[in-house]
């Protein structure tokens, strides 16, 4: 194996490091919130720093391997990706810490109602993230493909959701914290969703040197 | 951590030009360390002051200290035979000798008084192992190493320099007149030498100074200007004149 090879690898390991913290702070998030777990809520704040401090290590360790190695072709895509899924992760992880922060808030109350979208929703999103990052380990488009064309259906849930949660306010002022509140959540989540779905555009780039974001590319 | 190479206010001169200007600089063992500089920067003169190379070159005259593991190279009474063999040399261009492959390797023990054949089969084959041919040549060792390829006749100079067990290798260039893919076997060569010996390379190419080494020195004008480790003269460099050597910026 090449030097180089090796320095690629422990890139490698250091991304799926940083995204194996990232799902599991996802699926804290959301058994703090399906479960009213205050306390799953602050573990999963209080870890939100290991996820940063992870941040600045690959940083680090992508502008080493720009400076000494020089990479060229799929070598120089793998690097850039890793520069730009890198805060995609770190973003994610802080989407999970609003999760939390409002599940604090929400526990403070009586539930308003039985939540429905809003777990659906939350799991597709961490489906995607967790298949995101398969793909840019596998290396495989079609599957970062098939992710990205999942976005939609997220779309939708957000959207269904927070009509039903307008419904909530309008019957009852009293709702109506509780109602934005999960609301937000709602948005939290949907923005996971995004998050991997730039990791999968970047995956598409670096398999296929093809930029496919801000684009209509049929998936 | 004590330097395997330790040189303090170093001063080398051709006649009356001085072209060495007190050089200071600790290079660790077992590690790769880079010497780079636009021509005549004086990094060559330097690098082949480390093993005296310079000696034989008339009206040189070296001023100062360089010590390998404490010892002053430069002190009355050392012995410049036994030092080279402490302090192993590469050259830009390959040098085999005109003789087999098996030869070129165990010349150096030949004269060095060894005679049993066991003992000089097991060093050429341990040392062209080390230098990454022996796959390449194992069967023919009694072929002339001039067949060789470019890239191969370079790896059979580092296995013939490694037979004679150095602590140090220095290498002039030793990858400048080969094409990139033996380019780059020397370069992982270079990065598996680095376990067992402490390795001083002359560099014209910064990328590969970049790739292979663990401390950077910047020579310009005979002058040391910066020495530090390679990530740190690639990534941010502490002197203008570094940087803007190392982004191409000169002149």
């Amino acid at each position: 194996m090449r030097h180089f090879d090796r320095e690629i690898e422990e890139l490698k390991e250091l991304l799926l490091r940083m995204g194996a913290m990232v799902e599991e702070q996802i699926n804290e998030s959301i058994r703090a919130l399906l479960e009213r777990d205050s306390a799953v809520a602050q573990r999963v704040i209080d870890a939100d720093s290991d996820v940063d401090r992870m941040e600045l290590v690959i940083d680090q360790h992508t502008i080493e391997l720009i400076a000494t190695m020089q990479p060229a072709a799929v070598d120089l895509r793998f690097v850039a990706t890793a520069m730009k899924i890198t805060p995609d992760l770190e973003r994610i992880a802080d989407l999970a810490v609003d999760v939390c922060e409002r599940a604090i808030e929400l526990n403070a109350e009586p539930p308003l109602k039985p939540l429905m979208d809003i777990p659906r929703l939350a799991r597709i999103a961490q489906d995607m993230v967790r298949q995101s990052l398969d793909a840019f380990v596998r290396r495989d488009a079609t599957l970062a493909r098939e992710v990205i064309a999942r976005d939609d259906e997220v779309d939708r849930l957000t959207e269904q959701s927070f009509r039903e949660l307008l419904t909530y306010m309008l019957e009852d002022s009293k709702n109506i914290s509780r109602a934005i509140r999960l609301t937000f959540i709602g948005k939290y989540f949907e923005r996971i969703a995004d998050g991997a779905t730039n990791i999968c555009e970047m995956v598409v780039y670096l398999v296929e040197g093809k930029v496919i974001k801000h684009s209509n590319e049929p998936s | 951590m004590t330097p395997k190479i330790e040189v303090r206010d170093f001063n080398f001169f051709y006649g009356e030009s001085k072209v060495l200007h007190s050089i200071e600089l600790d290079i660790p063992e077992k590690q790769v360390t880079a010497l780079i500089g636009p021509s005549g920067c004086g990094k060559s003169t330097f690098l082949r002051s480390i093993n005296r190379m310079n000696d034989i070159i008339a009206g040189a005259r070296a001023e100062g200290r360089i010590a390998i593991d404490g010892q002053d190279l430069y002190a009355p009474g050392v012995d410049v035979v036994s030092l080279r063999r402490r302090i192993g040399m590469v050259f830009q261009k390959s040098n085999p000798f005109p003789k087999s492959i098996y030869e070129n390797i165990a010349y150096g023990l030949r004269i060095g008084g060894v005679k049993d054949r066991r003992v000089i089969d097991e060093t050429v084959e341990r040392s062209l192992r080390r230098a990454a041919l022996w796959d390449e040549v194992k069967d023919r060792l009694g072929r002339s190493a001039l067949a060789l390829s470019g890239g191969q006749q370079q790896r059979l100079c580092i296995a013939r320099a490694l037979a004679v067990d150095p602590d140090v290798l220095l290498m002039d260039e030793p990858a400048s007149a080969l094409d990139p893919i033996a380019t780059q076997k020397i370069e992982e060569l270079v990065y598996e030498l680095k376990n067992n010996y402490t390795i001083v390379i002359v560099t014209h190419n910064m990328q590969q100074a970049a790739r292979v080494s663990d401390r950077t020195a910047f020579f310009m004008l005979g002058k040391l200007v910066e020495y530090n480790e390679t990530r740190t003269i690639f990534m941010n460099p502490g002197q203008k004149l570094t940087e803007d050597y190392i982004t191409g910026r000169f002149g």
